[in-house]
């Protein structure tokens, strides 16, 4: 179904398919959803029967089956909003199912006053709204490969998502528990199987960090942190703790395993990054993307998503020619910072094999880096933080494919035994 | 006067700070375990690498494999060359910062498919066995939190803070 969905180019708009205007006969008689009533109501909606293949694409440990990820399929999505059902999760040990009239957040450690609330009281405090993305530190992870994966475009990149966060700013909360000015860490920790924990530095807590309540006007998705889930803008996904049960105020970071021997980067020198929270600024081109095919020259809408952890999208530039010449595109307004920013460019193709890429650039002046800058920076086997430039090149027939670079790929060392540094994350 | 202001504000943390409604209740001190690198944390208790030898089989070899090369979970003991080579294969020997980190992990998340049912003297011997994996420790060996505290990871200095590095 997703091939043949890939193949025509897209769905609802079709804004890949061609633009040869063909004459068609407008069917005069009325189509039978007009001579009969239509279905009664529904208490829950859920999508169109036609659009059923719109789903994650989750991938899970053979042993644990709550230890893995789900994609979100990005490259059937539009808009910046991720619906609830489709937003991406990294799991270590299953979604826990939490009663939230016993869920309790408990603040302590070195505070004047530990304090516990439970989640009926924190729905009582003054709720503010943020629309952020949330990234995975593993995202992209499968753009470290050798060869370039020929998966689909959310398959490999889906590890990010978008929603509104309605909940407690942090600091509020934490103002009510007074703690001490030595201080400067939390350690966050989760009511899962796998008691996530990881430490937080107090100045992140206070800026912008909220005790969210609801994602995207409803409670929060249990597979999303139900009853209660840290949400910090712009900073990698483990920091962003779900099921969120205890918060200790520290005086150092507690240097969990989730933030010493995962969620690290392996440098060449064999020192690891460490504490590398805020996600870098990056881009995506969705359509089109790996997988799908362009039915024939003629007029195209290229669309794709930019985010940035260090605040806004400045600036989207998309190459139709293999990086030599760079047009900017529209930024679909608003433009918000650690947020999803849609970013789309009319392109009329020739039909000759071209490589398209998109290139973000943030507010903080930080400039998307190609694949080969990344990779001289950080070597190889960082695994985490992957944020280059993706290239698609399109073909002759209009199929669509993954690239590194102009698509010469970097194949030079393709008798390696380990194209990747395997597994979880 | 000046100095009690002064404690006042400091209590109250930074003054963009909004109050709330001040709906928390307040609890006594309750005791949590999260382990630091310096021990403190550490329950009390001891084990064996040999008595943890008859626990992983039981309750870890399934997923981590015999010698803890790795099966349906990655290896977590046997890597071959340095970090800085062309193949780095993490493990706890090569990789793992600190011995008690690793008991806390071992405590808190593992067995997955029963987290939190390791008592601590069981936790103690099979920390003891995965160090010894990594021949850190001896096979009959006493650990506990003081050992644990004391032993020097390979890999202890191998981490830089973000902002230092590109
Ligand atoms: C059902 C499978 C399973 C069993 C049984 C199991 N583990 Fe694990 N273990 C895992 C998985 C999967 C991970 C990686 C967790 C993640 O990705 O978040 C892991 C992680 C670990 C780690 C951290 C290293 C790493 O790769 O993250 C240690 C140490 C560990 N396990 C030790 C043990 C010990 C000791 C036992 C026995 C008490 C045990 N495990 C039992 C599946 C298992």
């Amino acid at each position: 179904m997703l091939a043949r969905r890939q193949f025509l180019g897209l769905g609802a708009g079709g804004a890949l398919l061609g633009a040869a205007g063909r004459a068609s006969a407008w069917t005069a008689s009325a189509p039978a959803s007009m001579r009969e009533p239509g279905a009664p109501f529904t208490a829950y909606g859920v999508p169109s029967e036609w659009e059923q293949e719109v789903t994650r694409l989750p991938t899970a440990n053979r042993d644990v089956p709550g230890n893995g990820a789900s994609w979100s399929p990005l490259h059937l999505l539009e808009g910046i909003i991720t619906p609830n059902g489709l937003h991406y999760e990294r799991h270590h040990n299953g979604v826990p199912r939490i009663d939230p009239t016993t869920h309790e957040l408990l603040v302590h450690g070195r505070v004047r006053r530990a304090l516990s609330f439970r989640v009926q009281e924190l729905l009582r405090y003054p709720l503010r709204s943020r629309i952020c993305f949330l990234e995975c530190g593993g995202n992209s992870n499968a753009a470290w490969h050798r060869q370039p994966i020929q998966s689909p475009a959310g398959h490999v990149h889906g590890l990010v998502s978008c929603s509104e966060w309605t909940g407690v700013p942090l600091s509020v909360v934490l103002a009510e528990a007074k703690p001490y000015t030595d201080a400067d860490w939390l350690i966050a920790e989760g009511a899962d199987a796998f008691a996530m924990h990881v430490s937080i530095p107090m100045r992140k807590a206070r800026e912008d960090g909220l005790l969210a309540l609801y994602q995207n006007g409803e409670r929060l998705r249990p597979e999303n942190g139900y009853p209660l889930r840290l949400i910090l803008p712009g900073w990698e996904g483990v920091t962003n703790v779900k099921w969120l049960r205890r918060l200790r105020v520290v005086d150092r970071p507690v240097m969990a395993r989730n933030e010493t021997y995962s969620y690290t980067e392996l440098l060449p020198s064999g020192k690891a990054r460490q504490f590398s929270h805020t996600m870098d600024v990056k881009s995506l081109l969705l359509q089109p993307s790996a997988g799908m095919r362009l039915p024939g020259p003629g007029w195209y809408l290229l669309s794709g998503l930019a985010w940035s952890g260090r605040g806004r999208i400045r600036g989207v530039e998309l190459s139709t020619d293999g990086g030599q010449h760079w047009r900017a595109a529209e930024l679909q307004q608003p433009v918000l910072s650690k947020c999803l920013t849609r970013f789309r460019l009319p392109w009329q193709w020739d039909g000759a094999p071209t490589v398209l890429m998109s290139r973000a650039t943030d507010t903080s002046g930080a400039v998307q880096p190609a694949r080969e800058q990344l990779v001289a920076a950080r070597g190889r086997h960082g695994y985490f933080h992957y944020h280059a430039i993706v290239s698609w090149a399109v073909g002759q027939a209009g199929d669509v494919r993954h690239v590194y670079g102009t698509g010469t790929g970097d194949s030079h060392d393709s008798n390696a035994p380990a194209d990747i540094d395997s597994g979880w994350f | 006067m000046t100095a009690m202001l002064l404690l006042i504000l400091i209590a109250a943390g930074s003054d963009t700070d909004t109050t709330g409604p001040g709906l928390g209740r307040e609890v006594s001190e309750v005791p949590v375990h999260d382990v630091f690198p310096d021990g403190t944390g550490l329950p009390p208790g001891r084990g064996t690498a040999r008595i943890g030898q008859g626990l992983y089989a039981q309750h870890c070899l399934s997923c981590h494999g015999p010698a803890g090369e790795g099966a349906s979970a990655e290896p977590i003991a046997g890597a071959q060359g340095a970090l800085s080579g062309p193949h780095p294969v993490k493990t706890i020997g090569n990789y793992w910062p600190w011995a008690p980190t690793l008991y806390d992990l071992i405590r808190r998340a593992m067995p997955m498919h029963a987290p939190g049912s390791l008592r601590a003297d069981e936790a103690y011997a099979l920390t003891a066995y995965v160090l010894y994996l990594q021949e850190l420790v001896e096979l009959d060996a006493e650990v506990d939190a003081a050992v644990l505290t004391n032993l020097q990871m390979p890999n202890r200095d191998g981490f830089v803070p973000a902002e230092a590095v590109p």
